[in-house]
């Protein structure tokens, strides 16, 4: 096995998830109003109640919307990650799954090529809601367009392994409703998306506490810093730490003897 | 079964009486349930193995321990004299294998699904469109290559999922119940395709059914009958020791519920 099949591999992986991606038209759609209603109506509506005094790495006053906006980009990337990690499970995917996971390459590059396959789907899903963003002048520094990608390599590999341990380990996880209930609004509310911590704490202590702990929370601190070209190096650390432990559990998860390919996969014939 | 037994011990390297596929005494369960009990059988390069069982006899466990997606606890899997514990990559680049639930993507074309396996497969992309056509045309699907696979029939599907499973030029060809689903024209191309492969090109075929009309008096048949090997040998062989006349016959007594 050469790193050039390697290569080959991650390609052919992430060329194919971007055309699935492109030609389900339902879920391109549903992916761009999902914060665009975010951006549009709520902050919109929020905007005179919630004022955002300055904090780094904002250097005046920013309107709401601009304030929430990195929060919206990692929104995209969790529920693409949760989407994507849960169909690699549960979905009719389970064919073409099998078909993944009997190719020559170790299986731990082959969920990592999917993973990035996912996070590059949210990556295209990131940039048309900026675009769109752009023009309800919610501008962004230029350099900030570029500065963002590392950033959300890392947060989109964090929540995709999130996705991926998730439905690995827990059963009754089955259902997208579940994780709508269960993971992706408990985390995105407690968290640094919608109001700044310092304001959480004038509030409650401990809720304080589960936004600072929560990995979304550095996920979303991340991109707000690369829009701006700033590093949050702490933030980042908190980020690549949580993706090595998801991803780690994720694919001793996967493993088949052990994981839930085994149990999914029972005595149907 | 003997020759199962004599070729356990074989070097890991292959010659020509080093078996394609080689099960010895594995076993799996789910929970309490038993779903393979030692189960051993061998198949040849260039030979046409039916794996018959009726549904749940065990044939898609049988087949996920072959290509590694779930482990093996009990027994060994060796695949051209390689176990397949210690040489997964090599065994598995090595292995066509055509599942029983279809796993091709509907929403991209013909040549997209097949460019993509042969990617996961390390292929260049000039190399890929040359075995892409000749697959293709071996199948008079060439001219549907890039239509999306939602617009072909059942059949036409299945043909394109065989197409894939011969890209990496395989020399095991692994199919659970391929024909499933297809009308009787269908059905009938797709065994005759594969036939036509093994025989050119000396590929080892296991093709497991519960249609008992889908053994040829040449094949080899292995019985599998809740999760255990009833029998295994040339269609005359087991025809002979079941003590019936046809193997349609041999089948229904040794799987019959008493």
């Amino acid at each position: 096995m050469t790193l050039d099949h390697y290569l080959k591999c991650l390609i052919g992986i992430v060329v194919r998830e971007t055309r699935r991606f492109i030609h389900q038209r339902g879920r391109f759609i549903s992916a761009l109003v999902r914060p665009l209603v975010w951006l549009f109506i709520f902050a919109a509506g929020f905007r005179s109640v919630l004022g955002v005094s300055i904090i780094p790495p904002y250097e005046t006053y920013v309107l709401y919307e601009v304030y929430i906006t990195p929060g919206l980009i990692a929104m995209i990337q969790l529920f693409n990650g949760m989407q994507s990690s849960l169909s690699m499970v549960y979905d009719r995917e389970m064919g073409s799954m099998k078909s993944l996971l009997v190719s020559p390459l170790p299986r731990w590059y082959l969920l990592t090529c999917k993973l990035l396959a996912g996070v590059a789907v949210s990556i295209l899903q990131v940039y048309m809601f900026l675009v769109i963003a752009a023009f309800w002048e919610i501008g962004v520094p230029p350099l900030g367009y570029v500065a963002i990608l590392p950033a959300l390599i890392l947060s989109g590999l964090m929540v995709g392994s999130l996705g991926m341990l998730l439905s690995s380990t827990i059963k009754q996880l089955e259902n997208f409703a579940g994780v709508m209930n269960f993971v992706i609004f408990p985390m995105f509310f407690a968290s640094s998306t919608l109001y700044p911590l310092w304001k959480i704490k004038e509030s409650s202590l401990i809720l304080y506490y589960i936004c600072a702990y929560n990995p979304f929370t550095h996920a979303v601190e991340m991109i707000r810093f690369s829009l701006y070209g700033q590093v949050n190096a702490y933030s980042i650390l908190y980020v690549l730490v949580s993706l090595a432990l998801f991803l780690g559990i994720a694919i001793y998860g996967y493993d088949p003897s052990r994981g839930f390919v085994g149990r999914k996969g029972g005595p149907v014939a | 079964m003997k020759a199962v037994e004599t070729l356990a011990e074989g070097a890991e390297t292959a010659t020509d009486a080093t078996p394609a596929l080689e099960v010895a005494g594995i076993g799996h369960s789910f929970g309490d349930l038993h779903a393979l009990d030692d189960v051993s059988f061998a198949v040849w390069p260039g030979e046409f193995t039916v794996l018959l069982g009726l549904n749940g006899a065990g044939k898609t466990t049988l087949f996920s321990l072959i290509t590694r997606l779930y482990h093996n606890r009990k027994g060994s899997v060796r695949i051209f004299g390689l176990d397949i514990r210690r040489h997964s990559s090599e065994v598995l680049a090595r292995i066509g294998v055509v599942f029983q639930q279809p796993s091709i993507d509907l929403d991209l074309s013909v040549a997209q699904n097949l460019y993509y396996h042969a990617s996961l497969h390390g292929m260049s992309r000039r190399r890929a469109q040359e075995k892409m056509e000749t697959e293709l045309s071996r199948l008079n699907m060439l001219e549907r290559a890039h239509d999306k696979v939602r617009q072909l029939s059942g059949g036409q599907r299945r043909r394109v999922e065989i197409a894939r499973s011969m890209m990496h030029r395989p020399r095991l060809l692994l199919l659970d119940e391929p024909t499933v689903g297809l009308d009787i024209d269908g059905r009938r191309a797709i065994i005759e395709h594969v036939r036509r492969l093994c025989g050119e090109e000396n590929i080892a075929v296991l093709w497991a059914t519960h249609l008992i009309d889908e053994v040829d008096e040449r094949d080899r048949v292995i019985v599998l009958h809740e999760g255990r090997v009833l029998a295994f040998g040339g269609v005359a062989e087991v025809t002979q020791n079941a003590g019936t006349a046809t193997i349609a016959e041999a089948f229904a007594n040794l799987t019959r519920d008493d």
